[in-house]
C-alpha cells in the first residue's frame, strides 16, 4: 500500500518539475494560435517593417515600426544610464563596501525590485514628469526621456544582483595574487576580477535589458503613448508592452485588431526568449 | 594617472557615486510616498466603497480584490511550484532534461508581464470561457509567480545538508518518508520566504491582470470566482491617468496603501531569512 502510495507521489512530482516546460510551451502555442491569423491579411515584411500603426482605421493599417522603435530608444536610453551605473554599484557591493554597509545596500537593492512599476511610473509621472518638461522646455514631458530615466531604476537591481554574483564567485585567489604582487585594490578590480567575471557582468546587463523592454506600466504611464516614428529621444512615444496593454481593453476578440496585439505578444516573446537564452550560456560559460 | 593611489580614490568615488544614485531616489520615492500618502489614510479611505466617479470615498473594494487575486495565486502555485523544486532538488539527475527544465524556469521569469496577460486572456478568458473572473486572473498571476517560488523552494530544499538525508534513509526511511520528515521540515522558512516574495510580486503587478480580471470601477465586492474585481494595482492606474480632476491625496494614498502591503512582504521576507540564517544549526 505504501509502496503504491509513493508511487503516485513520485509520478505526481516528476509532472510538477515538468510543468515549467509545459508553461514555457503553452504559453508560445496561445500566441501563436491567436497572432498568426493576423499574417492572413498582412506580410509579416509589412507587419514588422511597416510604418503606421492606425489599427481601427479601415483598412486598418498595422505596421509595428514605430512601435519597435519606441521600445529600442526607451530601452537604448535605459541602457545608457543604468549599465554604468549598475556594473559600478556592483563592483561598490562586492568589493569597496564594509560587510555592514553591503547588507543594507543590498536590502535596499531589494526593495527597489519590489516597488511595483505602478507605483513608479505613478512617482514618475508627479515628479520626473514635471522636471524634464521645465529643463528642456518642451510642450510636454511624458517623453522617451523620461521613460529611460525610470526604466533605468527597473534594470539596475537586476543588473546589481547578477553582476554581484558574478565578482563574488571570481576564485579568492586571484584577488590574492594580485594583492600579493603589490597591486592596489582598484587595480586588483580593473584588471583581475572585471575579466574575470566579465562573462557574467554581460549576463547581468543583458538579463536588466531584458526586464526594460518587457516592461509595460511605467512606461505607458510615462512615455506619452503616440505611435508614430520618434525623431528625438524628447518626444512621446510608444513601446511594444505599451501598446499591447493600451489597446487590449478596446479590441474585439477575433478582430484583426485582436490579432494584431497577440503578434505584438509573439515578437515579445521571441526577444526575450532570445535574451534569456544568451544570457543564460554567458552564466554558464563562466562555470 | 601615473599615481595609483590617487586613481584608487577616484574610481571609489565613482563607484560610491554610483551607489548613491540608486539608493538615494529609492529611498526618495519611498519617503515622498509615505509622507503625501500617509495624511489620506484613515479608516474611511480604507473600508468605504468609492463614489463620485472614484474621486471621493476609499478603496475598500480594490484591497479586497487585491487579497483574493493573491490567495488564488498562491494556492494554484504553491504546490505546483513546491514540487517542482522537489523534483529538482531531490530527483532530477544531471542531464538534458533537467538543463531544459532550468532554462523554461529562466524564461517563465523573463517573460514581459503584459505577455501573461495575453496568454491569461487567450487561454484562461477565451478558450477555458472562465471570462474575465477572479479565477482568469488568478491563474494567470499563478503561473507568472511559479518561477520564483520554484527558485526559493528549491534554494531552502539543496541547503539542507546531505548528511541529514543519508541518516534518515539508513534507518530504513524510504525516499519520499525522507523527503517528507527530514528535508521538507527543514526547508520551511526558505519556502516561506520565497511565497511571500511571490505574494508580494502578485499584489504588486498591474499588466497580468489587466484583460484578465480588472475592473475599472465596481463599487461591491465579488460574489464568486467568476466575477469581476478592482484591484489595488489597476486602481492606481486608473485615478492617475484614466479619469481627471481625482484628488492628489486619493492618488497618493491609493499608492501608499499598495506600497505598503508590498514592502510589509518583503520585509517579512527579508526578516525570517535573516533569523534563519542566524538559527541554523548546520
Amino acid at each position: 500500500m505504501r509502496k503504491i502510495k509513493e508511487f503516485f507521489i513520485e509520478k505526481l512530482i516528476l509532472i510538477c518539475g515538468l510543468a515549467s516546460i509545459f508553461f514555457v510551451v503553452l504559453i508560445f502555442l496561445f500566441l501563436l494560435k491567436e497572432g498568426l491569423s493576423v499574417f492572413i491579411t498582412v506580410s509579416p515584411f509589412k507587419f514588422l517593417f511597416g510604418k503606421s500603426w492606425y489599427p481601427i482605421s479601415e483598412p486598418a493599417q498595422l505596421g509595428i515600426l514605430p512601435l519597435i522603435m519606441g521600445s529600442l530608444l526607451v530601452t537604448l536610453g535605459a541602457a545608457v544610464i543604468s549599465v554604468p551605473i549598475g556594473v559600478g554599484c556592483a563592483i561598490y557591493i562586492a568589493e569597496v563596501a564594509p560587510l555592514k554597509l553591503k547588507e543594507i545596500l543590498k536590502a535596499s537593492i531589494e526593495l527597489l525590485v519590489a516597488i511595483p512599476s505602478v507605483v513608479l511610473g505613478f512617482i514618475g509621472m508627479v515628479t520626473l514628469v514635471p522636471l524634464i518638461k521645465n529643463v528642456f522646455h518642451l510642450p510636454t514631458g511624458l517623453t522617451a526621456l523620461s521613460g529611460s530615466i525610470m526604466l533605468a531604476f527597473m534594470a539596475m537591481p537586476t543588473i546589481v544582483s547578477i553582476a554581484e554574483d558574478a565578482l563574488y564567485s571570481v576564485p579568492k585567489n586571484y584577488k590574492e595574487g594580485a594583492l600579493a604582487l603589490g597591486a592596489t585594490r582598484w587595480q586588483m578590480i580593473w584588471r583581475v576580477m572585471l575579466p574575470a567575471a566579465s562573462s557574467g557582468i554581460v549576463a547581468a546587463i543583458m538579463l536588466g535589458i531584458g526586464r526594460v523592454i518587457g516592461e509595460t506600466m511605467a512606461v505607458m504611464m510615462i512615455t506619452g503613448n503616440s505611435a508614430v516614428l520618434p525623431k528625438s529621444i524628447l518626444v512621446p512615444v510608444r513601446t511594444l508592452t505599451a501598446t499591447i496593454a493600451a489597446e487590449m481593453g478596446e479590441a474585439v476578440v477575433g478582430s484583426e485588431h485582436y490579432f494584431a496585439l497577440f503578434s505584438i505578444g509573439i515578437v515579445l516573446f521571441i526577444i526575450s526568449f532570445a535574451i534569456n537564452v544568451t544570457a543564460d550560456l554567458f552564466l554558464h560559460k563562466r562555470q | 594617472m601615473r599615481n595609483p593611489q590617487r586613481t584608487e580614490k577616484i574610481a571609489f568615488f565613482f563607484l560610491l557615486l554610483s551607489t548613491l544614485l540608486i539608493v538615494v531616489p529609492v529611498g526618495l520615492v519611498v519617503v515622498i510616498i509615505i509622507q503625501k500618502g500617509l495624511p489620506a489614510i484613515n479608516w474611511q479611505f480604507l473600508s468605504d466603497m468609492p463614489r463620485q466617479g472614484m474621486r471621493a470615498g476609499g478603496i475598500f473594494p480594490a484591497i479586497i480584490g487585491t487579497l483574493y487575486l493573491v490567495s488564488g495565486a498562491i494556492v494554484f502555485a504553491l504546490p505546483i511550484g513546491l514540487l517542482a523544486a522537489i523534483y529538482l532538488s531531490e530527483y532530477a539527475r544531471d542531464n538534458l532534461l533537467t538543463r531544459i527544465i532550468k532554462l523554461a524556469i529562466i524564461n517563465l521569469a523573463g517573460v514581459p508581464s503584459v505577455v501573461y496577460g495575453l496568454f491569461g486572456l487567450a487561454l484562461f478568458v477565451v478558450f477555458f470561457k472562465f471570462g474575465v473572473s477572479i479565477l482568469s486572473g488568478s491563474l494567470t498571476l499563478g503561473i507568472m509567480i511559479l518561477p520564483i517560488i520554484i527558485t526559493s523552494s528549491r534554494e531552502a530544499l539543496e541547503s539542507v545538508p546531505q548528511t541529514f538525508r543519508e541518516v534518515s534513509l539508513s534507518l530504513g526511511a524510504s525516499k519520499w518518508q525522507t523527503i517528507r520528515y527530514i528535508v521538507l521540515p527543514n526547508a520551511i522558512p526558505g519556502i516561506l520566504t520565497g511565497t511571500i516574495l511571490g505574494l508580494g510580486r502578485a499584489a504588486g503587478e498591474t499588466a497580468p491582470i489587466l484583460f484578465t480580471v480588472a475592473a475599472f470601477y465596481l463599487p461591491r465586492l465579488p460574489g464568486s470566482i467568476f466575477d469581476q474585481v478592482m484591484a489595488l494595482p489597476y486602481h492606481l492606474y486608473v485615478i492617475s491617468t484614466q479619469v481627471p480632476n481625482v484628488d492628489e491625496k486619493t492618488r497618493y494614498g491609493t499608492a501608499f496603501v499598495l506600497l505598503a502591503l508590498v514592502l510589509t512582504m518583503n520585509l517579512a521576507a527579508i526578516v525570517i531569512r535573516y533569523r534563519f540564517r542566524k538559527k541554523k544549526k548546520w
